[in-house]
């Protein structure tokens, strides 16, 4: 113990010290991200164009030959400047991982930066299988909001992990956590459309245009899938005349979703991206749980940040459950959806900045 | 009974209010409420409604000193919120807590057990009956083979081929066959994906597995706590812990007699030559260097760290926290030691600047004895003069001290905390507010207490670690319940359940196949699976 060394030559050592290598990483990082967030708000725009442009008027078809929505050229261009914004997003966070030496995953900032790069990711791969484009607005929209927010009050220089948050779980806890908030974002788009086609649907009725509305009334536990024949598939859409001919075309709220698909099969995506979703919390709360063990010695002790993850899974168990309940199926169970979607951002947001706990990330 | 009578999939009617009653029917009425998926979901969403105080107030469970800390500073409203039937710092073992989910568990239960007898004889009987018309059900599909020439007998023999060939398909794809007859036609009635229903009764029932086995592990384990400075041992004794905290049904004699020994305590530091100018002095590894002297007799060396606990027979040993702890000598003025000792001190935040307490109730003069000091690691003087350390590592500690004399209030048998000294009896001798400058002791120092009191020596600054000692005999099991349930639910929600029909009905000049499917719950890929049945099957018929 010989050595007293006042650290005030330590700190200015280091001054000279400071390598350039690892400055211009993170410059990089930051161009990308300046990059992304360019591309997203033009993505953003011309998503918007898109929903501008399917507003019309309700006698009108917007349905191609086969029952198959032409593509919009708005919607096109803005679906191709997402998958480039989403290159550049991952551009950005793969190199602060690779400033930082560790997953790019270990403070607000950085948590931003992973959850929105699922956000996006999960939105395009589902194109492949279920057409969402439809959702471009929200999900340009939202990550702009997250990534600004984050970038201007958050940022931090990457720093190493604290030997509480240096552990493979961390890896593995919040991977599945945020691919789990990438499906449940999808829901919560495809749930607030569903409302509002309902709220249409019901208007529309009203003016004696039927809506396309699948009938399950195949007996007891059987029904058959909205996807059948006599729905049209999936995009089955108001596309029929006035019943009784008059001049006057129907006019219903938010026009724009005459092109979107009905209510019925809008629930039935949302309750599609709910359910994966919600096998990827539970993995979340496992995850967490097990990492909480090898940790803090309990793998469950209510602390603030456990309690929100519980009261999340336990919410989407919830829609889960209204979605197969008479009375509950339809509106009431999608703000349920609602609900449990504003509960993962609470968590994220207020829990993670107001809320005392044992989840304290370095520097936030 | 199959399923809650308000499902969806159900048939509407059967939950009618209590009618032409009595006792029984009201209790009968109660249960089927109870049991119902309306009941379900409202249960749930009370319990995540319920379990938001929990996270606003502080915890006893998760937060003690912030319980204590709430206490002092809103006495008034902590009673009222302490009392009784609120529990508000207990939130998640008070009684409307526990009622909350006991209902729901009960009403899972409920839900739970009916379904599995009718499940389990759903599976053993055969799949229903093929329905006379298929036209309304999903993937319809007809097609005809046409052959002018042949004889009723004949198409007839082409029916029965088709739906045989179909069968084979059916079966090939796991389904579940019975072929039906019904005037002229044949048909194959397949049914497959059971596994979808039992797996939500396998999830079901996990998720009690997991109530009683999280229950059962708090009433059996214990969970103590105990500070050790580099080159103590803890016996595992319950008179050797600074605290300890045994569950409900634990037996003090099932402690298993091992002990530990602190060797070193190392810790990584990031340094100026890292890189890091933000990050510097932050800890990137502590590693806790241990020796154990197990039960039979036989030591080896092990190592604890943050993240990587020691699992020693069923105990688990966790690193929590660490800091300083000076070892200090304190003599009298004949030149007697009276103290010796080395003190944990509480680090204080991120640069170790750390506070301690040193009693000294006896040997000193008449009067009692307290020090209360600051240790800085990595000691620099701020612009105001205050002292304060910059970086957590040993670079240039210094250990400041202030003398108190009279009564410590240790003798009224009221616990007091190690890290803290009750002033309202003492006099303050040394430091602001007194004429005489506080103590300062580098390692090796030693320097004169105020009034000839005698003397005081820093002679070495080891390390201490806190390590929390648990034992939870039914953790492993409910981390199998909750894969188990993890299981059951891949299995409820991703296998399609699902019935399909193939009916072959000869008709004038050939014979004419329906093919149509129905499926139970969400079933996205459904159209697919019949359009493939329908090509492989043609395919088969050449
Ligand atoms: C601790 C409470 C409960 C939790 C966390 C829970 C969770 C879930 C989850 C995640 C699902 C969807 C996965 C699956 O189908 O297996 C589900 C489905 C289901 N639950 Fe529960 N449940 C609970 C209590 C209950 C109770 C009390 C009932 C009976 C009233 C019930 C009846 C059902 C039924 C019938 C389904 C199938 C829904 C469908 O057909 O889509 N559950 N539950």
């Amino acid at each position: 113990m010989g050595v007293t060394l006042p650290l005030p030559r330590v700190a200015a050592e280091f001054a000279v010290d400071s390598t350039t290598v690892l400055e211009t990483f993170e410059q990089y990082s930051q161009m990308s991200l300046f990059s992304a967030l360019l591309v997203y708000a033009l993505a953003f725009i011309f998503f918007a164009v898109d929903l501008a442009n399917r507003a019309g008027s309700d006698a009108e078809p917007v349905v191609g030959d086969g029952g198959v929505r032409v593509r919009s050229r708005a919607e096109r261009i803005g679906f191709s400047l997402t998958v480039l914004g989403w290159l550049f997003h991952l551009a950005a966070t793969v190199v602060r991982g690779i400033d930082a030496g560790r997953v790019p995953w270990a403070n607000m900032y950085e948590f931003a930066l992973t959850a929105t790069l699922a956000i996006v990711a999960v939105f395009i791969i589902i194109q492949f299988f279920y057409d969402m484009r439809f959702l471009g607005t929200l999900v340009t929209g939202l990550t702009l909001v997250f990534l600004g927010v984050a970038r201007v009050n958050f940022f931090r220089a990457s720093m190493p992990l604290p030997p509480a948050l240096d552990s493979y779980w961390l890896v593995i806890h919040i991977m599945v956590a945020v691919v789990a908030v990438g499906f449940l974002t999808l829901s919560l788009g495809l749930s607030i459309a569903q409302l509002m086609q309902a709220r249409r649907e019901r208007i529309l009725g009203a003016q004696g245009l039927a809506t396309t509305a699948a009938a399950s009334d195949l007996g007891s536990g059987w029904s058959a899938s909205e996807s059948g024949a006599a729905a049209g598939g999936s995009t089955a859409t108001l596309t029929r005349a006035p019943a009784d001919g008059s001049g006057t075309p129907p006019r219903a709220p938010f026009a724009f979703l005459r092109s979107f698909p009905n209510a019925d099969s809008l629930e039935n995506l949302s309750y599609r991206m709910v359910i994966i979703g919600f096998v990827f919390w539970t993995f979340t709360l496992i995850a967490g749980s097990i990492w909480a063990e090898h940790a803090w010695g309990r793998y469950w002790g209510w602390d603030t940040k456990e309690v929100w993850t519980f009261i999340i899974w336990v919410l989407y168990a919830g829609y889960i459950h209204a979605r197969a309940t008479r009375g509950w199926r339809g509106s009431r169970s999608a703000w349920l959806c609602i609900i449990a979607y504003s509960t993962v951002i609470f968590n994220f947001t207020i829990v993670n900045l107001f809320f005392k706990g044992l989840h304290a990330y370095s520097g936030l | 009974m199959t399923r809650p009578s308000d499902h969806i999939d159900s048939t509407p009617g059967s939950n009618a209010s209590p009618v032409g009653l009595g006792f029984g029917g009201y209790l009968r009425w109660f249960w089927r409420q109870l049991t119902s998926m309306r009941v379900a979901i409202l249960l749930l969403l009370l319990l995540a409604v319920a379990a938001i105080p929990g996270s606003i107030l502080p915890q006893r469970g998760a937060d003690p000193n912030g319980v204590t800390q709430y206490q002092s500073q809103n006495p008034d409203l902590f009673k009222v919120l302490d009392a009784f039937p609120i529990q508000a710092f207990d939130v998640y073992s008070s009684v409307w807590f526990s009622a909350i989910y006991l209902l729901l568990f009960v009403s899972l239960i409920g839900c739970v057990l009916p379904r599995t007898k009718h499940h389990w004889q759903a599976m053993r009987s055969r799949p229903p009956r093929t329905p006379s018309r298929l036209g309304r059900m999903a993937g319809f599909t007809e097609t005809e083979l046409r052959n002018d020439e042949a004889t009723a007998a004949e198409a007839a023999q082409v029916a029965e081929q088709a739906v045989e060939q179909a069968r084979g398909l059916l079966k090939r794809q796991r389904y579940r066959t019975e072929v039906y007859r019904q005037g002229q036609s044949v048909s194959v009635s397949a049914e497959r994906g059971y596994l979808r229903e039992t797996g939500n009764l396998v999830f079901h029932g996990a998720l009690v597995g997991v109530l009683i086995t999280v229950g059962l592990g708090g009433g059996f384990g214990y969970q103590g706590q105990r500070t050790l400075v580099e080159g103590e041992t803890n016996v595992n004794a319950l008179i050797d812990y600074d605290s300890f905290t045994p569950g409900r049904f634990f037996d003090d004699s099932s402690l298993p007699p091992f002990s530990v020994r602190l060797d070193t305590f190392d810790v990584t530091y990031v340094t100026p030559d890292d890189g890091k100018p933000a990050a510097l002095g932050q800890a990137t590894d502590f590693t806790a260097h241990v020796t154990v002297f197990d039960t039979d007799g036989t030591e080896r060396k092990e190592t604890v760290k943050v993240n990587q606990p020691l699992r020693i027979n069923g105990t688990n040993i966790y690193l929590l926290g660490n800091g300083y702890a000076p070892t200090i000598t304190v003599r009298n003025a004949e030149g007697v030691s009276v103290f010796h000792e080395s003190v944990p001190f509480l680090p204080q935040g991120a640069d170790l600047t750390s506070l301690g307490v040193l009693k000294i109730p006896y040997g000193l003069g008449e009067e009692q004895v307290g020090m209360m000091g600051f240790f800085y690691p990595t000691q620099v003087e701020l612009e105001s003069g205050a002292y304060s350390s910059n970086y957590p590592d040993l670079i240039n500690p210094l250990l400041t001290l202030d003398v108190f004399t009279g009564d410590l209030g240790i003798n009224d048998g009221v616990p007091q905390s190690v890290y803290s000294l009750n002033q309202d009896k003492l006099t303050k001798l040394t430091g602001r507010g007194t004429e005489k400058k506080s103590l300062e002791l580098r390692i090796g120092d030693t320097v004169d207490l105020p009034n000839g009191l005698g003397t005081v020596t820093l002679d070495a600054v080891p390390r201490f670690v806190s390590f929390d000692l648990h034992q939870n005999p039914a953790q492993g099991w409910v981390l199998f319940f909750a894969l188990l349930a993890t299981t059951g639910l891949l299995t409820s929600l991703f296998i399609p359940r699902r019935r399909v029909w193939v009916k072959a009905t000869p008709v004038e000049g050939g014979v004419r196949i329906e093919y149509a499917a129905l499926a139970r719950g969400d079933d996205p890929t459904l159209e697919g699976a019949v359009a493939d049945l329908v090509a492989k099957h043609r395919e088969s018929l050449g």
